[in-house]
Formats: structure tokens, C-alpha cells, sequence
């Protein structure tokens, strides 16, 4: 988990956090108050290294003004006295799952994705997978501006046909080939191949159920009880 | 000329104002609608047997901004009676002037007539269409040529100005306009005077007022109207604000696709400078304000305040985070206020004749007037300008006129692409900003598409969904994958292939969409889906479970046939079908193949016996 080691400097202000009383300094953003109170909420286009873009959407908060509440991203929203925050809420942990099944149906390869799908324990995937690879976070685009000064890649197009490439879709001078955008990519390392590698959900190792020894001819099940099959002893015969 | 203080300006209105009254002169509007119809045919047949009868000099023609009546076009209004003609051809031309300018006789073939009493109306602002509105904003658009600064100084232009400059601090006309209760007519509904006062309040020597004519909604043209008919009003309102917030620069943001409007406020602009409405030292009263014009490109996410400002700055125009709010950091990290054209054009109104009477107009937390487009499925298409409160029935009925073909109202989708559909059982509904809010709409920039029996509700937000998709920025993941998911969900079910967990899937992400999504396109994208799954669930789950679809629209879920007993055997469907799937004898009852049919529809538009059948 990303921590936040910063030193705070200059007059603290105080907010709640998660219903506990906290102080943080208020040139920071809340993700870095929630990281430095170790709380660990699920950040995919954030990087310490490159200015937030908050697109991601999934380190959601919710922030209590009066008698409504609304959610904000926490790695843009400054903090500020008063504050009223709650990591997660319901409605905070509805929101980055429907978030997070949207990213995996775009992206079902990216063994990040499915990391934090198996976290926030997301179960199901309603959507058709789409099997792209890229999910316009932006950390690339950032990466080659911000830490390697080329600017040799950036967005173009709108809406679902949004995509990454260099300037006039061409091959670019500007480009050093330094690899820095596929270092920082969140979607080039692929899930493992384990069971079930066909799903769009991985979480193979969490939510499969071990393979039952009696479908295979001449073995005998000596579990009891049965792990794969969850039945008590009177089960098995 | 260059005006140097504010009793120069008033000597010039002076001037202008001493000009013959009673001298005769033909306005035809200029407006998109009528533009459309040729009108500007029908203003130079004017001009040219204006000259032919030596009449040159003695009647003024002028092209105006749009009037509102798009319908009737082309019109003319007559002055000094006030006589509105419409659906003027250039054949009509010589008969109004010899009848109507020389011999001041009436025409009552060109007059509107009235519906009810089938009696020809003289004067324009007689016509149901009109007198039922409260035309404070439009009003001018029928008196003054858009490219004359005169007509406007005569109709008391810049008399706001003046006033602001001679005699007001800049906090007495915040302070005004905050009593005036004025909200953005943009369609965030923001009351106006707290933005402006939280950017003056800001402390920086550099200060942006930004206009927003990037009016991208389907069918909506009321800034462009504004912006075409009356280019001096905005600007007086922008120079009003920069006085109060104390700026020194403004933009105007306007969409590329409105070349006129691009134009006339250009050329409002130079004229402004000209007469030292704008500059340095304005009316010597040693404030300076400029305006330049930037063309949008026409991506409707720009109409977000914070990804205009982005485009203004040359980057893509992608909306950012506002908990820094625009009028701390917004245009060059400068602070800066942003208005709709609407919300500017108001301005001069609130200045010139008090907050308290602006405030006399409207509801209680909605005050003044609103400009709506009204189109779709209505008689009466055009601009309308309404009090806020009017109700949605006087709207569509008394002013629109009802529907035509006598068809049945069932929904008016109001606030742009992003808004929602209003039922039949909420026509009663007083149109202000919180009322549509709670009905699961919005006032928008005030679009509003009246909808009749004939339309299909899960197309309808299936439409609007594919609109939004397509111009998200996509930026944000919500907006970006939540729309696209969304239409998919929703052309299936169109086409048939719904799944009744397909409801729940659709509300799981309108709510995600709305509390997680960056900007206010993603926030409100769900709005046609919610309020159609809201207030017409019974025709999604017709589409799902029955594989029907009940308005007949939704090509995969209709068959078209031929009922023999109706059919005539005329042969007109079979001549008219483009697929080759009707066959038949002459005067024996054709029969429709639906192999081959390819639900166009022409067989069934085109049969006079009502022998095609949809279902």
C-alpha cells in the first residue's frame, strides 16, 4: 500500500476521518491526510510521482455537509477544516465496485485490475468483456511529460473512442523509446493464467471451488468434510 | 465616434431617438428558422421595389433577429401598426408595399389567423403565440438590426451602462443583482450574484469574464438567437459584470457552427470599441474592459465551464475537478466568472428597471424569465419567452399550440440531452428551476422536445444516451465506460434482446454515474434514462418481456402487414416499397412479404386507406 511519508509542515487543520478526529496539513489532498492516517483506500491513476488527474474515479470518499453527503475524489479535493469524511461507506464501496466491473470489463488481462477487483470483492461482472488494452488512465501520458519532459504521447478522440497515441498517430521523434509508459502502466502485466482464465473475473484463487476428486474415475474422496463439496459427513458415502 | 463621457452617449441617443416615428418600416427576421426559408429572398425583393418605386429613403428595411414564430416563416413586421406578416414569398412582395406602405391597407391573406376564431390577426403581439409570452429578452430581437448599435441605443441600450458607470459602486450592482434573485441560464441555475461577488472577492489583479455561446444541446437556439438578434445586450451585460467584479478582460465562447452569431458579435464588438462602450477609459469614467471572440469547435463538453476555459486556453477542452472553484482559479488559474449569454442578456434589464421588479417575476426560487426552444412534436415550433412558474400545459398548449395531426401529448423531454422526460400526469407542473429538478428533469439551457403518442420512450433515451456517449470527453471513467455500457444496454433492449436484470443493471449505473462522474455532463447523463424508467416502465418491460414495442418505433419489435379488408389494391405501397416485398393485382388486396420487408415504414406512411398495419 502507498503511503503517505510526507512530513507536515506550516498549521495543521482538523476533520473527521472515518468518525475519529485527525489533523493534516492543508496543502494536502485528502488522499494523502487518508494515506498518512493509514487508511488504504484503492487508487489506480494516481501516482505520488505525477500531479493527480482524477479520472479513475475509485478512491471515492463521501463527505458529509449538513444534511446531505456527497462523494468527491480524494486525490484532488483539498483538505480543509471541518471536513465530515468517510472512506467506506455503502455508498462509497457501491460506487468503486460498479466503478471497478466497468474497468474489468474493459481490461479483463490486467492482473492490477484484477487484484483490486479480488480487494473491493467484486463478484460478478454483468457486462460483455471488451478485452482492450487500455483503460485511459493516463499515468503514461503523465509519465512521459511530467518525469521524462518528451511529451511524446497524449489522448486523442472523445468518449468510448478515446485512445492513446503520438502526434498524428505517427512515429514520433519526440519519443526516446525510454519505456517509462510501459513501467508505469497498470494494465501491461497480465493476470496469471490460473483456473478459470477464460472468466472475465479472475479471483481464481479466492472464489473457485477446488476440483472435486470423485469426477475423476477410480478416486475416492477422503475429505471429510468435503471442502469442495461443502457437505457434512452424512454426505459421504 | 468615439464617445468620451456618459452625456455624449445620451446626446447620440438623443438623436437617434428624434427620428420620425411614423416613418414606414418592414423588419423581416433574420433569425435561423426563417433564414432557412428564404427570407433574406423576400428583404432584398423589398429593398429592390423599395428603389423600383422611388421610395428609397422613405421606408427603412431591416433584417432583424429571430422573432421566435420559426413556424410562420418568413416574417414581417410592418412598422409603425405592428402588422406581422408570415409566410411571406418574394411573389407577395410588390402587393405589401403598394397596399400596406403606400396605401396603408391590410392584407388579411398574409395576416396569422386565429385558430378558434378563424379571424385574421393584425398586430403581432395579438397572436396567441405571443401574448401569452413575456418577451423581455426577445422582445428587441423584432426592433433592432442586429448590425446597428443605433437601434439598439434607441430602444435604451447601454442606458444600464451608463448608470453603472455614472452611479453605482461595484458592490450596490452586485448587491442588485443578487435581489434580483437571477440564476444562470446555463443550466447549473447558480445564483448570479453570489458567483459574481465570490470573484470579486477574490484578491488578483487579473480577472476573466467569460461568455458561454456554446449552445450545443439537439434543437435548442436560444443564445444563438440572442447572439444573432441582439449581439449589444450581451455585451453590456459582460461590461456590467467586469465593472462589478473588476475585470479588465472577457471572452466570448461561441460555437463555430453559428457563423452569423460569430459575426454579429464580432461586429458588435467593433462597434462597441468605435463608440467607446468598450476600451480604454469607457465614457471616461477611467474603467477599461475589452472582449475577444474564441471560436469553439464545437464539442458540446465545452459548454462545461471548466473545459471552456481549458479550450479558451488552447488545450483540449476536458473538464477538471472544480473544488477550486472557477471564480478562485479558472481561466489561467485567474479567477474568473463564466455566464450563459441568456444570464448576461438579463442584466441591463435588472439595472435598468430595479431588482425588485425582476424580482416581481417568477417563482420563489426562480425569478425572471426563461427563453425555451420549443420543438418536436408541436404545432407552434419556435423561441418562446415565459415568466418561470408558467405551467407546462399553457407552455405547450396555449403557446405551442398543442399537437399536431390531433395525436395524443405523452411526454416533453425538457434541459437539453441531459434532462429528462416529463409525463402527461406532470403537464400541470410550473416550470421553475427546483420543480423540474424534483420531477427528474432540469431547466437546462431550456431545450424543450414535446413528444407525442407516436414516440417510443426507450428510444428516446436510448437516443439521448448515444448522444452523451459520443461527446464525452472521456476523461473520467463513469461517463466514459458508464455511457457506453449504457446505450448498449439499452439498444438491446430496442432491439429485443432486453434481460429484466437489465432494469436494475441500468439503475446500479445512473446511480454510479451521478455520484461519481467528473463533470456535469456525466452527473446528469442518466437523467433521460431515470425519469423514462421512472414515469414509462410499463413500455421497457413491454420491450423486455413481451418483445413488443407499444409506440410502434423500435424496428426489430414491429411487423408491418397488410389488412386485406382495408386494402384497396391501389398500388400505391407496391410502387412506393423499396425492398420488393409487396405484392399484388391491380384492385385486389396486395399482401406484404415480411421476409423481405425491411421496416422502412413508406408503405405505411404512404397508404391513404389505412390498410398497412404495424404491430
Amino acid at each position: 500500500m502507498p503511503g503517505n511519508t510526507q512530513k507536515p509542515n506550516g498549521n495543521m487543520v482538523t476533520f473527521l476521518l472515518n468518525g475519529a478526529e485527525v489533523q493534516a496539513d492543508p496543502n494536502w489532498s485528502l488522499l494523502e491526510a487518508i494515506q498518512f492516517y493509514g487508511i488504504d483506500i484503492p487508487t489506480l491513476c494516481h501516482n505520488e510521482g505525477l500531479t493527480p488527474y482524477g479520472v479513475c474515479r475509485l478512491c471515492v470518499v463521501e463527505i458529509e455537509n449538513g444534511t446531505r453527503a456527497k462523494l468527491v475524489i480524494s486525490c484532488m479535493h483539498p483538505v480543509t477544516g471541518g471536513l465530515k469524511v468517510r472512506t467506506h461507506s455503502n455508498r462509497v464501496i457501491k460506487t468503486r465496485k460498479m466503478i471497478m466491473e466497468l474497468l474489468i470489463a474493459r481490461c479483463p488481462g490486467s492482473k492490477k485490475l484484477q487484484d483490486m477487483a479480488s480487494r473491493l470483492e467484486l463478484k460478478e461482472v454483468r457486462f460483455e468483456p471488451l478485452n482492450d488494452d487500455c483503460i485511459l488512465c493516463g499515468l503514461c501520458v503523465r509519465m512521459c511529460d511530467e518525469q521524462m519532459a518528451a511529451r511524446a504521447i497524449g489522448f486523442a478522440g472523445r468518449g468510448a473512442d478515446r485512445y492513446i497515441t503520438t502526434p498524428f498517430d505517427i512515429n514520433s521523434e519526440e519519443c526516446r523509446k525510454c519505456g517509462a509508459c510501459m513501467y508505469i502502466c497498470p494494465v501491461c502485466e497480465l493476470r496469471c493464467q490460473g483456473p478459470q482464465a477464460e472468466t472475465t473475473l479472475c479471483s481464481g484463487c479466492i472464489n473457485t471451488e477446488p476440483v472435486c476428486a470423485q469426477n475423476f474415475d477410480d478416486a475416492m474422496c477422503f475429505m471429510v468434510p468435503c471442502l469442495s463439496c461443502v457437505k457434512g459427513p452424512d454426505d459421504v458415502k | 465616434m468615439k464617445l468620451t463621457s456618459i452625456n455624449e452617449l445620451e446626446e447620440l441617443r438623443r438623436v437617434i431617438s428624434s427620428k420620425d416615428p411614423d416613418k414606414p418600416c418592414i423588419a423581416v427576421c433574420g433569425g435561423p428558422g426563417c433564414l432557412a426559408k428564404q427570407c433574406l429572398n423576400v428583404r432584398d425583393a423589398f429593398i429592390n421595389e423599395v428603389s423600383a418605386r422611388g421610395l428609397s429613403g422613405k421606408v427603412d428595411i431591416k433584417t432583424t433577429g429571430c422573432h421566435g414564430y420559426c413556424e410562420l416563416g418568413p416574417i414581417a413586421l410592418i412598422y409603425p401598426q405592428g402588422i406581422f406578416y408570415q409566410r411571406l414569398a418574394v411573389d407577395d412582395v410588390a402587393e405589401v408595399i403598394e397596399e400596406t406602405i403606400v396605401n396603408e391597407n391590410i392584407l388579411n391573406r398574409l395576416l396569422y389567423t386565429d385558430e378558434k376564431t378563424r379571424k385574421p390577426i393584425k398586430n403581432g403581439n395579438d397572436i396567441p403565440f405571443y401574448n401569452k409570452q413575456m418577451q423581455l429578452i426577445l422582445g428587441n430581437n423584432s426592433r433592432i438590426d442586429p448590425h446597428s448599435p443605433e437601434d439598439y441605443l434607441a430602444v435604451g441600450g447601454y442606458t444600464a451602462l451608463a448608470k453603472v458607470l455614472g452611479s453605482m459602486k461595484p458592490e450596490n450592482v452586485i448587491g442588485e443583482v443578487k435581489k434580483s434573485g437571477l440564476r444562470g441560464r446555463g443550466g447549473g441555475g447558480f445564483p448570479t450574484g453570489r458567483k459574481w461577488e465570490s470573484t470579486r472577492n477574490t484578491q488578483d489583479d487579473i480577472k476573466y469574464v467569460i461568455c458561454n455561446a456554446d449552445e450545443g444541446d439537439p434543437g435548442a437556439f436560444m443564445d444563438r438567437s440572442i447572439l444573432e438578434g441582439n449581439p449589444h445586450s450581451v455585451l453590456e451585460g459582460m461590461i456590467i459584470c467586469a465593472y462589478a467584479i473588476g475585470s479588465n478582460e472577457g471572452y466570448v465562447y461561441v460555437r463555430n457552427e453559428y457563423p452569423l452569431a460569430v459575426s454579429n458579435i464580432k461586429t458588435a464588438i467593433k462597434q462597441a470599441r468605435e463608440l467607446g462602450l468598450l476600451g480604454e477609459d469607457i465614457l471616461g469614467s477611467g474603467f477599461t474592459f475589452d472582449v475577444k471572440v474564441n471560436r469553439g469547435g464545437g464539442a458540446f463538453i465545452c459548454g462545461e465551464s471548466t473545459a471552456l476555459m481549458a479550450s479558451l486556453e488552447g488545450k483540449p477542452g476536458e473538464p477538471r475537478a472544480k473544488y477550486i472553484h472557477t471564480s478562485d482559479k479558472g481561466l489561467w488559474d485567474k479567477p474568473s466568472n463564466l455566464n450563459n449569454v441568456e444570464t448576461f442578456a438579463n442584466i441591463p434589464l435588472i439595472i435598468n428597471k430595479g431588482a425588485e421588479w425582476y424580482a416581481g417575476i417568477g417563482t420563489e426560487s426562480s425569478k425572471g424569465t426563461k427563453v425555451f426552444s420549443l420543438v418536436g412534436k408541436i404545432n407552434n415550433t419556435g423561441l418562446v419567452e415565459v415568466p418561470m412558474g408558467m405551467r407546462l400545459r399553457e407552455i405547450i398548449y396555449d403557446i405551442g399550440g398543442g399537437i399536431p395531426g390531433g395525436k395524443a401529448f405523452k411526454a416533453v423531454q425538457t434541459g437539453g440531452p441531459s434532462g429528462g422526460c416529463i409525463p402527461e400526469s406532470l403537464i400541470d407542473l410550473p416550470v421553475d428551476y427546483d420543480r423540474l429538478m424534483e420531477a427528474g428533469s432540469m431547466m437546462g439551457s431550456g431545450g424543450m422536445i414535446v413528444m407525442d403518442e407516436d414516440t417510443c420512450m426507450v428510444d428516446v433515451a436510448n437516443y439521448f444516451t448515444h448522444f452523451l456517449q459520443e461527446e464525452s470527453c472521456g476523461k473520467c471513467v463513469p461517463c466514459r465506460e458508464g455511457l457506453f455500457q449504457m446505450g448498449g444496454i439499452l439498444t438491446r433492449i430496442t432491439e429485443g434482446r432486453g434481460r429484466m436484470e437489465d432494469l436494475a443493471l441500468i439503475k446500479d449505473l445512473a446511480g454510479m454515474l451521478g455520484d461519481a462522474s467528473l463533470c456535469g455532463l456525466g452527473k446528469t447523463a442518466a437523467n433521460p434514462v431515470l425519469s423514462t424508467l421512472k414515469y414509462f416502465e410499463d413500455e421497457y418491460l413491454a420491450h423486455i418481456s413481451d418483445g413488443k414495442c407499444p409506440a410502434g418505433v423500435c424496428k426489430n419489435l414491429i411487423t408491418y402487414g397488410i389488412n386485406p379488408g382495408n386494402c384497396t389494391g391501389c398500388g400505391l405501397c407496391l410502387k412506393k416499397c423499396p425492398a420488393g416485398a409487396i405484392t399484388g393485382e391491380r384492385k385486389q388486396p396486395h399482401t406484404l412479404n415480411t421476409g423481405n420487408c425491411i421496416k422502412c415504414g413508406i408503405c405505411y406512411d404512404v397508404c391513404r386507406f389505412s390498410a398497412v398495419v404495424k404491430e
